[in-house]
């Protein structure tokens, strides 16, 4: 049998596991796909890769689909969302100069208490905090703002953009003091002794949607049969990954130089919730550290979209309730009905929830009777009703 | 007419010599090249430039995008976008390499001979590349064959030819490529010794 090519876009990160474990271990051929995988530099370069029609499909930031919907980009076709990736896999690091002065005032790097570590950091910051995250639009800067708002050191903190595989590089010439990224590139900071890591992303958000699988509303319409394949590929994918036997083995494909191109050592510490939070090799376990499958994670909220999209209209003054509509309109969860029912993946009776609600993991009706979602909530224990948000 | 400011941010000195000639052939700017990503979204904030011109695949977009959307809606001091004034254009541009960041609100008669000289200049960079990966790749090829052939010589005490012409027929039988079978046998050889 021949397979059909399609052409998929990912910037080299863990998370794009999903997709090269798709091509890999042949779930693509078993739908009848290859995939022809593109290694993209910079997430500009994705959206415009997909704008342009050079890839049928990309790995993508979540709130990037959004932020084009917004019309924050440049003129492209819509782009839908069609499934999430991963949840989580985020780390904070801090350079090494904060930790020292962090661990002389005698905080202990736990990687868990998002309290401790914020009045830890506040504590030896001298009120000012340069934090790089890899884009405008990306979970990481959602992080950032969520757990530094509201703080007496939140009119001292600046955001800054730096592409991933130079983080380290950033934090070592004194551009930036701290960053929020996805693996492996925090590990990497802590491994070329750099930087420290603080604090774990689902430390503040127990379910921060990290990645999507993004395709053009022109791509989804006409060519529904491969979008649905492509689909159930991916969405094995995840399954797999998620079985935790599995994560060594996906750490070792992901390494090789076609990939990654990193020592699978290190690729492995996020896969396997390992984390080496300083050069001097001190490891914090960290369960469900990034998740592929497990509490429904690949299912794509439109209640998430909301939250995000309000996020991103209050900072550049465009109308809430406008914002919201338009952007759960390109997170697709009737294609991910449509298309993956058949697969076997268990479907929500509801497309939107409220989010943060659950502090412990959930049972909620589902398709097959019931599902287990979260936990979900944020560490401030606010929760986003998108039906009765307004502004 | 103002001159234009362009900023073209490129690492490789020879390369970024080219793009400028480029550019100045078409029309007098004033041109600066950033050749390292240290500070570069404070050093382009700094000369407020009318075109930022920079390779497609450059890790270092993201940082533009960033000051792309710097300031608010009301005041945009440095405000640029990728420019979304001639669709055909940014696709030209884009499927050559470069990606062209412009202050919002220049006339597109403006924009688009820089655009052009650029989308040319960056055309031949991508040819050369690929053609210079090829040539690499095919020398590398051609290296490990020779080994290969040398190593059967002693083994076998054949000639050059005979010991070619049973690579090519073992990549045949295995449906491999010459360049395949030779990189094994150099490798096994490798562990015999």
């Amino acid at each position: 049998m021949s397979l059909q090519t399609l052409r998929l876009g990912y910037v080299p990160l863990t998370d794009a596991a999903p997709l090269i474990m798709a091509q890999e271990l042949g779930f693509a051929a078993e739908e009848g796909l290859s995939l022809d995988l593109i290694r993209l530099q910079s997430w500009a370069q994705s959206r415009d890769m997909l704008g342009l029609g050079a890839v049928d499909a990309a790995h993508m930031l979540v709130p990037l689909p959004i932020a084009q919907t917004l019309g924050l980009g440049p003129a492209y076709p819509q782009f839908d969302l069609v499934m999430v990736l991963s949840v989580a896999g985020q780390a904070i690091a801090v350079s090494a100069a904060l930790a020292e002065a962090m661990r002389a005032r005698g905080h202990g790097f736990d990687f868990t208490d998002p309290l401790a570590a914020r009045a830890a950091l506040i504590g030896v910051a001298g009120g000012r905090l340069r934090v790089g995250v890899p884009f405008p639009f990306s979970t990481q800067a959602e992080l950032v703002r969520r757990w530094l708002d509201g703080t007496e050191l939140a009119a001292g903190v600046s955001i800054h953009t730096v592409p991933p595989p130079l983080m380290a590089d950033a934090l070592a010439a004194g551009e930036v003091d701290a960053f929020c990224v996805g693996e492996p590139w925090a590990s990497y900071a802590v491994e070329t002794g750099v930087g420290a890591l603080l604090l774990a992303g689902r430390a503040i958000w127990a379910s921060p949607p990290e990645k999507g699988l993004v395709l053009t509303r022109a791509f989804t319409e006409t060519r529904p049969e491969e979008t649905g394949r492509l689909m159930r590929a991916v969405w094995r994918a995840c399954r797999w990954l998620d079985q935790p036997d599995n994560r060594g083995t996906a750490a070792e494909i992901l390494s090789r130089p076609d990939y990654l191109n990193l020592p699978p050592e290190l690729s492995e510490r996020g896969l396997l919730g390992r984390l080496h939070v300083s050069a001097a090799g001190e490891v914090r376990q960290c369960p469900g550290f990034i998740r592929f499958h497990d509490g429904a994670a690949n299912f794509p909220w439109r209640s998430l979209a909301a939250l995000l999209a309000r996020r991103i209209a209050l900072q550049h003054g465009l109308d809430v309730a406008q914002a919201m509509q338009a952007a759960t309109g390109c997170f697709r969860t009737d294609l991910y009905r449509l298309h993956l029912r058949s697969a076997g993946a268990d479907l929500p009776g509801a497309s939107a929830r409220i989010e943060g609600a659950m502090a412990h993991a959930t049972a909620v009706a589902s398709e097959k009777g019931q599902m287990i979602l979260g936990p979900d909530a944020f560490f401030d224990g606010e929760t986003f009703d998108p039906a009765s948000v307004t502004r | 007419m103002a001159r234009l400011s362009i900023i073209v941010v490129e690492r490789d000195p020879e390369r970024a010599l080219r793009i400028v000639d480029g550019l100045m052939a078409s029309g007098d700017h004033a041109i600066t090249v950033i050749s390292e990503e240290t500070g570069l979204a404070r050093r382009i904030a700094d000369q407020k430039p009318d075109i930022v011109l920079i390779d497609v695949a450059d890790p270092s977009r993201d940082v533009l995008e960033e000051l792309a959307l710097v300031s608010g809606p009301m005041e945009r001091p440095v405000a640029m976008f990728v420019d979304r004034s001639d669709e055909q254009l940014t696709r030209a541009a884009i499927e050559a390499g470069v990606s062209a960041y412009v202050v919002d609100g220049l006339q597109p008669e403006r924009i688009k001979p820089i655009l052009d000289a650029a989308i040319a200049r960056f055309h031949l960079f991508h040819k050369m590349r690929a053609e210079l990966a090829a040539t690499r790749a095919a020398l590398e090829e051609r290296k490990i064959i020779d080994r290969a052939k040398a190593i059967l010589m002693k083994a076998r005490g054949i000639d050059e030819e005979a010991a070619y012409a049973l690579l090519r027929k073992t990549a045949m039988d295995q449906k491999r490529r010459v360049a395949d079978i030779a990189q094994q046998l150099v490798m096994a050889a490798g562990l015999l010794t």
